[in-house]
């Protein structure tokens, strides 16, 4: 199934693109999932995902937890801490 | 009420005039804003960013009597001194209108995306959270230990 990534802020620049459809097997429909996902790519990707301490999730503009269930055509964002205001 | 997210400039004492018609209204009160003396890139997430402070602005009528609220907050390329962010609340007493004031304010830097990229003369760098910020708005929770969004 294809969901929708997109990617702001230092990891938006750091992977080098702002959004992507990926395609991911049924089995790796988490949040959790679609990041070793990801990850697995290697390079930039594997870097910029590795220290999820330092990543916020959102699905369909809400913020979500790493086991949160993916459907296809979901909008999943991967974003630093924000810092507005 | 009015939320918005936007590039452009915003004025105090318009906003303040369009919250303040109701004749309940006993006290405004209001921050703004400003950016020190680095410029900076304000990225943000058309949609989510617009949610996510009126989740926030929710929080704070179930919390406070708020008769009306503006809630302006700036994206793209700002220079020092530019305004960046206003928070304007009208009630009928200074208690409510101060509380939710710092209450938006403070979860607003916490919960809605936006990214401050600075530009210092050695290159661009992009702003750490702070767990400062965290901790102002984790007060408001009775949290005991501070929390950016949701931990993943």
């Amino acid at each position: 199934m294809k969901v929708k990534v997109l990617l702001f802020a230092n990891l938006r620049e750091r992977i080098g693109t702002s959004a992507e459809l990926v395609d991911i097997p049924d089995s790796a429909s988490t949040v959790a999932g679609l990041r070793m996902h990801l990850m697995r790519r290697g390079g930039a990707w594997q870097e910029a995902l590795a220290d999820m301490k330092v990543v916020r999730v959102a699905v369909n503009q809400d913020m979500a937890g790493a086991n949160a269930p993916l459907n296809a055509g979901d909008e999943v964002a991967f974003f630093p801490p924000v810092t507005g205001g | 009420m009015k939320i918005a997210v936007q590039a452009e400039d915003f004025d105090l004492s318009t906003e303040v005039i369009e919250i303040s018609m109701n004749t309940r209204t006993g006290a405004v009160a209001s921050f703004v804003g400003v950016v020190r003396d680095v410029a900076m890139t304000l990225e943000h997430y058309p949609g989510m960013t617009e949610n996510a402070i009126k989740k926030i602005v929710e929080e704070a009528r179930t919390r406070w009597q708020i008769l009306d609220l503006a809630v302006i907050h700036r994206y793209g390329e700002l220079q020092p001194g530019d305004q960046i962010v206003l928070v304007a609340i009208a009630s009928s007493h200074r208690g409510d209108a101060f509380a939710a004031c710092q209450f938006i304010m403070d979860y607003l830097k916490t919960q809605a995306p936006f990214w401050k990229k600075e530009h210092h003369p050695d290159g661009p760098r992009w702003v750490n959270a702070l767990e400062a910020d965290d901790e102002a708005a984790a007060r408001w929770r009775g949290l005991k230990q501070p929390q950016r969004l949701l931990k993943s």
